[in-house]
């Protein structure tokens, strides 16, 4: 662990602090956008009007609440602990994605802000960005590693059939990370007259709060859910973490239940060693990247590292500022899926459930199925389905010669 | 050492520490000193560059891939190539432009001891606002450097009053909104912002982002005290470098910053 102490004083809590992690450390041109930004979302919260209207697209128009789904063949297959599945996938536009991007979309409305501009790595986030743009007519501009097009193809071909001017990244990884950087050049550039929809639980103060509280939903929905079905919550919450959106939104209600396990899956790539994973809490030390105190897979010089995973989602050096302090203080736990046993995820969900799940959710399928048999019958995992799989039919293909 | 302006109007000249290489950027740093630059901003390559443009992301690439080392240009290369800067120029202005994650990495403590030690008189990190800025301030200040902090358009005033109780040195006005780069013309923008600036502070005040000729300098001097080049010195390396060499590039360089200034702009004492 380095020396890093950044706050003078980590006890101090204010807003955009999760420990000692977040914060804001961005280029001073954007300091006063954020700001903008933040106090646009502190009236958008309070306003009722504006929660109304939220929720209406939510449920009429993305299909909230979604199943939670007990997967009773998965389930028998492995022998050991209950699974349900909750289907985020089963949103419109196929991921939990649009949780954040109407919420975010909305408040680009009420900002008065027409251009609207994202990163996106899988696509996901791109794809939930320029539906939701579509649908309330802002302009739209997504950017997207060269990489990642090319794995994340049909996407791609989404967001342009959607309206979204998509621009590929060529610089450093040209992976999430790189996009993130070019959108942030943009927003730099643009500030005045642009929104810039971020699309995980990254980046800089008012960010990753405003972005799981637009996924808070997911773990509200499923402690309802699971007290209606079974009458108590479940023993784990188990979800992927690239940036760390869906998995905050699973556990953010859990935080307090202290029986309840959070379990988040990062991805383990094709090795341990720097540059073949993308396991921040495995090698990665605190620092600053893209706006955010968190922890970066780094070499020894501070200079950001270069990830894999076969999920395009999950390939990113940092992670959401609150994970860090989760991980840090315990309340949560974070382990590693390889890319093979995801593709295994993958297709164990598909012919047990008839469920085809993303790469990045498969990685959360693995961890389950990984611990299912070491419980008994009597205990429920809950595994956050954060996206469907179509997207990557081309690597599925491939890596698994279909 | 406190940073001065010996000239009017003040040159600041950025460099990326390492392209071509540690002796070429030795080299090109004290040409431009005999020039008539008053501060050499050496830029600490990083990998994720976000708040610069094109020529100065191609500038780090190339740093980062090829320093004269095996594995490329690190701080502590660019704190070695400070201390020769320093030995060779002991009256030019000397500071590191960095982002913040090498520095965390090198620890925030030993960076400002090593630091002060190469003889830089100040720091500018590139994604450090005001408001984040404790434990740094009070290791820039153990050790007596400047910390520099950068003044934008967007900036209110109740903002650029703090930046102002706070950056020592002089304060670095953001030209316009965006990354570094070329442009046209200086924004109208830049003035606005330097009248601003004055009623906080009494620093000197240097204005960049997409100042790259004599007209722009010219400009510039009518408003505030000093300017700063970048990615036009950055551009003409890398330029130099391509068609003739990096033997090339202190000559080149030289001839640049000495056209910069009009013929009347004299030293100012």
């Amino acid at each position: 662990m380095a020396s890093v102490i950044l706050p003078a004083n980590p006890s101090e809590s204010r807003p955009g602090r999760f420990g000692v992690y977040g914060g804001r450390y961005v280029p001073e041109t954007l300091v006063a956008a954020l700001d903008e930004l933040e106090h646009a979302y502190d009236e958008a919260r309070a306003d009722a009007a504006f929660q109304a209207e939220l929720n209406l697209l939510l449920t009429d128009y993305a299909g909230r609440p979604t199943p939670l789904y007990f997967a009773k063949r998965l389930t028998e297959s492995l022998g050991g602990a209950s699974i349900y599945l909750k289907r985020e996938d089963l949103l419109h536009t196929g991921a939990h994605k649009i949780n954040n991007a109407l919420g975010q979309g909305l408040l680009a409305l009420r900002m008065g802000k027409k251009r609207v501009i994202a990163e996106t790595g899988a696509g996901q986030h791109g794809v939930a960005t320029a539906t939701v743009c579509a649908l309330l007519g802002l302009e739209c501009v997504v950017y997207m590693g060269e990489v990642d097009m090319e794995r994340q193809d049909l996407n791609v071909k989404r967001m342009r059939l959607l309206g979204a001017e998509v621009r590929g990244v060529a610089a450093g990884s040209r992976t999430l990370k790189d996009a993130i950087s070019e959108a942030m050049r943009d927003w730099v550039t643009n500030v005045r007259t642009t929104y810039y929809l971020l699309g995980s639980a990254l980046g800089a103060h008012p960010y990753p709060t405003m972005v799981r509280d637009f996924h808070r939903c997911i773990s509200r929905e499923i402690k309802a859910q699971l007290l209606e079905k079974e009458g108590r919550l479940p023993d784990a919450v188990i979800a992927c973490v690239g940036g760390g959106s869906n998995a905050i939104g699973a556990f953010y209600e859990f935080i307090a239940e202290r029986d309840v396990r959070l379990i988040g899956v990062e991805a383990g790539g094709c090795g341990a060693a720097l540059g073949e994973h993308a396991a921040r809490f495995r090698g990665g030390v605190p620092g600053v990247l893209q706006g955010t105190f968190s922890y970066v897979l780094q070499d020894d010089d501070g200079q950001i590292a270069l990830t894999h995973s076969v999920s395009a989602g999950l390939d990113y050096a940092s992670i959401g500022p609150e994970h860090a302090m989760l991980h840090d203080t315990g309340r949560a736990e974070y382990v590693a899926q390889s890319d093979a046993a995801a593709l295994h995820a993958v297709t164990t969900l598909a012919r047990t459930e008839g469920i085809l799940p993303a790469l990045e959710s498969a990685h959360a399928v693995a961890e389950a199925i990984r611990i299912a048999p070491t419980l008994t019958a009597r205990e429920i995992l809950v595994v956050n389905l954060s996206g469907r799989g179509d997207k990557d039919m081309g690597i599925l293909a491939h890596e698994l010669k279909l | 050492m406190p940073i001065r302006f010996h000239h009017k109007p003040g040159l600041v000249i950025y460099l990326t520490a390492g392209d071509p290489s540690l002796d070429a950027t030795r080299e090109i740093a004290i040409a431009a000193i005999d020039a008539g630059a008053d501060v050499i901003e050496l830029g600490v390559p990083f990998s994720d560059p976000l708040a610069d443009g094109p020529v100065i992301q191609r500038a780090m690439e190339r740093a980062l891939a090829h320093g004269s080392n095996h594995g490329g240009v690190r701080l502590k290369d660019v704190l070695a190539l400070a201390r020769e800067i320093r030995a060779a120029r002991p009256e030019a202005g000397l500071v590191l432009f960095s982002y913040l994650n090498p520095i965390l990495r090198h620890g925030l403590a030993r960076f400002a001891d090593d630091a002060k030690a190469a003889g830089v008189d100040g720091v500018l990190a590139t994604d450090m606002i005001v408001e984040e800025a404790d434990a740094y301030l009070a290791e820039m200040s153990r050790v007596g450097l400047a910390p520099i902090f950068l003044a934008a358009p967007t900036s209110p005033d109740a903002r650029l009053e703090a930046i102002a109780a706070h950056t020592r040195g002089f304060v670095y006005a953001i030209s316009r909104t965006g990354i570094t780069g070329k442009q046209q013309s200086v924004a109208t923008d830049a003035a606005a912002l330097v009248a601003r600036i004055r009623r906080w502070s009494r620093l000197p005040v240097a204005v960049g982002f997409g100042i790259s000729n004599a007209e722009h300098v010219a400009q510039v001097a009518e408003f505030a005290d000093a300017a700063v080049i970048g990615s036009a010195i950055v551009e003409l390396i890398e330029r130099t470098c391509s068609s003739k060499g990096p033997e090339a590039a202190p000559d080149a360089v030289a001839r640049f910053i000495k056209g910069l200034r009009l013929p009347h702009a004299a030293p100012a004492r």
